[in-house]
């Protein structure tokens, strides 16, 4: 155990020498993927309550793929799968980018969360009572004021929860990164298990930095609840 | 404001007798009114809820639209400020009219730009107060005249403490969310909001009629003191008491007609027979 | 499979002569899923009532096992579980004398998943138990029915139709969840499409044709679930008076 720390405990938490690894290597994918998945989930997530059939459907559409599919096969879609098209390689532009592995890993997880946000953030819209936004248009507010000042603010609090989870779920989602030869936590677990065999001990330390980091987040999450979701009354919880 | 010259100093407070009649004769009549709302249609499907509707608001009017419920009372206030989209008819503030505009998919919204330059004028208190619930109530108060009417953050935070103030409520629920205020302090707030706004009319939907029978009066009393200041206000009610005290022109409405109209003495001798019958099931 | 495909009228989706391994893929798949989807159930149900029991340690064990779970990726669950199980069975055998054994990665697969998706099946049934009023066991304890009678006849069936959403929702993450057994070497549709893919030099248009599969097995089970939803629903108001 104590071997298997001084060799590989630095890759584990933040460099193996060449990269980012481990650790911090798992929070970048994490962060980049959710700050990603957010942005282009926040505009769709208004299309996809539209009573515009044009702006709802491409919406649902894509929302529908991503989350009736494992990410797995979008991760090989984008890691393998793009990059043997001709046409990808021929282009320049997207054959440098679909070359770097941790960009198609990237893409895959920021589509796959963007999904799941787009659904959350929308189940949040809907859930706002009726005449909170009829008082709005009664006091004169429309448009995009309507939405930023309004029912944006108000759905991302109610669907903070929901967020939580997904944040989450995508932390543990990230654990796909290996697979693509991104230095994340599991492949560090994995490149220490073949040097040194000791396998429990291996997974065992990525799978107690997977939980430390979950239940990081699980309280972040609490603590923002309780500064952004008062306002639902003194009844709740 | 010199609408308070209208209250007669005479008459006992809190009770005003009908206005006088236009002071200023031979003044056409679009510059005569406030507001004018003429033979508004509104239908569901086959449903016809509105069949053609009218009212004349001279400034300072206090008027109540009273009925039994499906009569087409508050689909008519909320035709007034377009929250319903009236098929027909049209409405006129300040001698300007609305475009009702028609389109293939049958009638749509007037012009935008004009839509948004009367609901600006008209602030709205809704039967179920629609605070917004993710917002402080400083927040609500000061929300649409710093979005919409572009009033500083400063100025807006002094008129939001002048007007809780005026409905009677501390300074510190300032802070709080509506959750966690009672019915009657929510209505409160949501009438600060609607003076926030220094409209010109006051439209209240049902005001009380959500309210737990304790918390009725202090809202009421709120709507009062308005009435006294001479607001041009126009009020669904099922509080006859308070409509006999505050109108100047009460209108009955039933299926979707204007059955009787005159000032608050209707209340006591009412003409028309549905309009008997109304009250006499009111007292029972 | 080809002249399947072709009489459906989708002669683009050519499959180059790999259509029996993708069938073998998708068989292997489903049996996977739903055979972990039934350890999942019985273990969640197990774990529910652990977690409601009065006894303190079953309730410990119940939280430390949910806790477990669902702080950590169910991939690293698996790799830990599936390496660490061959590991600590080579250092039996090996104590005992026996002959090598290697762990059918199938079996390990169903046992694996099985466990993971059982802590998520206990959040959901302990929500669902939750949710029936406790006046209807009041009322049937009142009424003399049997511990056993109580569960099968009173509790039960109340509590599926809370925990029916949540038994649909988990079970399309246990269903999308099975591709990453294809990484233990399962020959599952994943590795299939893999296989296929680089057989033939056209390894996009084979892992499109899994997301198809996969997406064709999320629609109808979410066809069903609402038909089952419906009916469960319908029923409750005939019921009610």
């Amino acid at each position: 155990m104590i071997e298997l720390l001084n060799e590989y405990g630095q890759a584990f938490l933040w460099h193996d020498g060449y990269n980012l690894s481990g650790l911090a290597m798992t929070l970048w994918l994490l962060v980049a993927s959710i700050a990603l998945g957010f942005i282009l989930a926040l505009p769709l997530a208004v299309a996809r309550v539209s009573p515009n059939r044009l702006l709802r459907w491409p919406v649902q559409f894509y929302t529908y793929l991503f989350r009736g599919t494992p990410l797995y096969i979008q991760l090989l879609i984008c890691y393998t799968g793009l990059y043997s098209l001709e046409v990808v390689r021929a282009q320049p532009l997207l054959d440098g980018f679909f070359r770097e592995a941790i960009n198609c890993t990237l893409l895959a997880f920021a589509l796959n969360t963007g999904a799941y946000t787009v659904e959350i953030f929308a189940g949040a819209i809907r859930n706002i009572p009726h005449g909170e936004i009829e008082a709005a248009r009664a006091y004169g507010l429309c448009g995009w004021r309507l939405y930023a000042r309004l029912i944006l603010p108000s759905a991302l609090r109610r669907g903070l929860p929901y967020y939580g989870n997904e944040v989450i779920l995508m932390l543990h989602a990230t654990s796909l990164a290996f697979t693509a030869t991104v230095p994340d936590i599991l492949k560090v677990a994995r490149d220490a298990n073949a040097a040194t065999f000791m396998t429990f001990e291996a997974f065992g330390i990525a799978a107690l930095l997977y939980m430390l980091l979950s239940f990081l987040l699980v309280g972040l999450f609490r603590l923002a609840e309780r500064r952004w979701m008062t306002f639902l009354g003194p009844t709740r919880g | 404001m010199n609408q308070t010259a209208y209250a007669l100093p005479a008459a006992p407070a809190g009770i005003l007798s009908t206005r006088p009649a236009a002071q200023a004769r031979g003044v056409a009549a679009s510059e005569l009114f406030k507001l004018r709302v003429a033979d508004l249609h509104k239908r569901y499907g086959d449903n016809e809820v509105l069949k053609g509707v009218s009212l004349d608001a001279r400034s300072g009017d206090v008027i109540s639209l009273i009925g039994t419920s499906g009569s087409g009372k508050s689909t008519m206030l909320r035709c007034i400020n377009f929250l319903e989209q009236p098929d027909q008819g049209s409405i006129t503030l300040d001698g300007q009219t609305i475009r009702i505009q028609h389109s293939r998919a049958g009638v749509r919204s007037a012009d935008k730009a004009q839509l948004q330059g009367l609901r600006t004028r008209l602030a709205m208190v809704f039967q179920n107060f629609n605070l917004w619930s993710h917002l402080s109530v400083l927040d609500n108060i000061t929300l649409a005249p710093r979005q919409v009417l572009g009033v500083s953050a400063r100025e807006a935070e002094e008129r939001a403490h002048a007007y809780l103030d005026k409905v009677g409520l501390p300074e510190r629920v300032a802070t709080q969310y509506p959750a966690f205020l009672s019915g009657g302090q929510q209505q409160r707030v949501a009438i600060a909001r609607a003076l926030a706004m220094e409209p010109e009319i006051i439209l209240f939907d049902e005001p009380t009629s959500a309210l737990d029978p304790e918390l009725v009066g202090e809202v009421l009393k709120v709507i009062q003191t308005l009435a006294e200041e001479g607001r041009t206000m126009i009020m669904v009610t099922h509080e006859m008491g308070f409509a006999r005290q505050v109108s100047s022109q009460v209108l009955f409405l039933h299926q979707g007609r204007v059955e009787e109209q005159g000032g608050a003495e209707i209340l006591d001798q009412p003409r028309s027979e549905r309009l008997q019958q109304f009250l006499s099931n009111r007292l029972k | 499979m080809n002249d399947l495909l072709h009489s459906l009228g989708l002669p683009g989706v050519e499959l180059h002569g790999f259509g029996p391994l993708l069938l073998q893929g998708i068989w292997m798949t489903l049996k996977l899923a739903l055979l972990s989807l039934l350890l999942s159930v019985a273990l969640g149900l197990l774990g529910a009532s652990a977690k409601l029991s009065p006894r303190r340690p079953l309730r410990l064990l119940a939280m430390g096992y949910t806790t477990l779970i669902r702080g950590v990726p169910d991939l690293v669950l698996i790799l830990l579980i599936f390496y660490s199980l061959q590991t600590w069975l080579n250092e039996l055998t090996d104590a005992l004398g026996w002959d090598y054994l290697e762990i059918d990665p199938f079996s390990a697969g169903v046992a694996t998943l099985g466990f993971i998706y059982g802590a998520y099946f206990t959040e959901t049934f302990r929500g669902a138990i939750l949710s029936v009023p406790r006046g209807q066991l009041e009322a049937a304890t009142a009424y003399g029915l049997g511990a056993l009678k109580r569960f099968r006849l009173v509790l039960f069936p109340q509590m599926m139709r809370f925990a029916l959403p949540g038994l649909g929702n988990n079970w399309l993450v246990l269903l999308k969840a099975t591709a990453l057994v294809s990484i233990i070497g399962l020959a599952d549709l994943v590795k299939a499409v893999q296989n296929a893919g680089k057989s033939s030099g056209e390894p996009f248009h084979f892992l499109i044709i899994a997301g198809l599969v996969y997406l064709l097995i999320t629609s109808l089970s979410n066809l069903l679930l609402r038909q089952l939803e419906r009916r469960y629903n319908t029923g409750i108001k005939e019921l009610a008076p």
